[in-house]
């Protein structure tokens, strides 16, 4: 889904606002999680889960294409870590009902 | 250093987009729900310059417990993901970069 079919799914649901009303408050949401994390904030969301950034030191990298050794400096990096209700409702509803998710299961799994 | 939170995304809307406290509210609560069901069908969530949400499959395997170190089956599951953008991984280094020593 992208963000603008995102956007037309919540302004059905939020009809306190127009469209591009709807479409800006989701803007002003992640422009602002994205800057904030760039100053090195963390972000925490009950439900969903946080965002933060882990400070990776410098290493000696490979480029998986052709195998040659490429230094990496220290950089900073993203990461989304989702909260138990994501988790739970994620895992509840594709295990099991979903298709999808279950016909890409190796015929192994079992045990719950 | 301070964590941004629901209170300071009310108050952002408020602020940015002139929704009163209670429509501010109601949107996020709005917003995140659907956000979960989004990824509850198991459909990608790809917000530009942000990053792409989406729901991987993880096969049965065999885990440790690490207190105990005692061997045990992880059943076959489904599990959230979160895939920054290259705009966000860029934001992240950028103002950062030039106080450090970093290369």
């Amino acid at each position: 889904m992208t963000r603008s079919e995102f956007v037309a799914l919540l302004s059905a649901l939020f009809t306190d606002r127009q469209q591009h009303e709807v479409d800006a408050a989701v803007h002003t949401i992640f422009q602002h999680l994205a800057q904030e994390l760039g100053k090195g904030k963390r972000v925490e969301l009950r439900g969903l889960g946080s965002f933060g950034t882990r400070q990776h030191t410098a290493h000696v990298g490979r480029n998986p294409r052709t195998g040659e050794a490429v230094k990496v400096g220290e950089k900073y990096v993203p990461y989304f870590r989702a909260g138990k209700e994501l988790k739970e409702r994620v895992n509840r509803r594709n295990h099991g009902m979903n298709q999808h998710c279950v016909s890409e299961l190796p015929s192994l799994s079992e045990p719950h | 250093m301070g964590t941004i939170t629901r209170a300071d995304l009310v108050e952002l809307l408020q602020k940015e987009n002139g929704f009163s406290r209670q429509e501010a509210v109601d949107f996020l609560e709005q917003m995140l729900e659907l956000f979960i069901q989004t990824l509850e069908r198991e459909d990608s969530l790809k917000l530009s310059g942000f990053g792409t949400f989406g729901v991987r499959s993880k096969a049965t395997r065999v885990g440790r417990n690490p207190l105990t170190g005692e061997e045990a089956l992880i059943s076959a599951r489904c599990v959230p993901f979160f895939r920054p953008s290259r705009f966000l991984r860029e934001e992240v280094n950028r103002k950062r970069k030039e106080k450090g020593t970093s290369a």
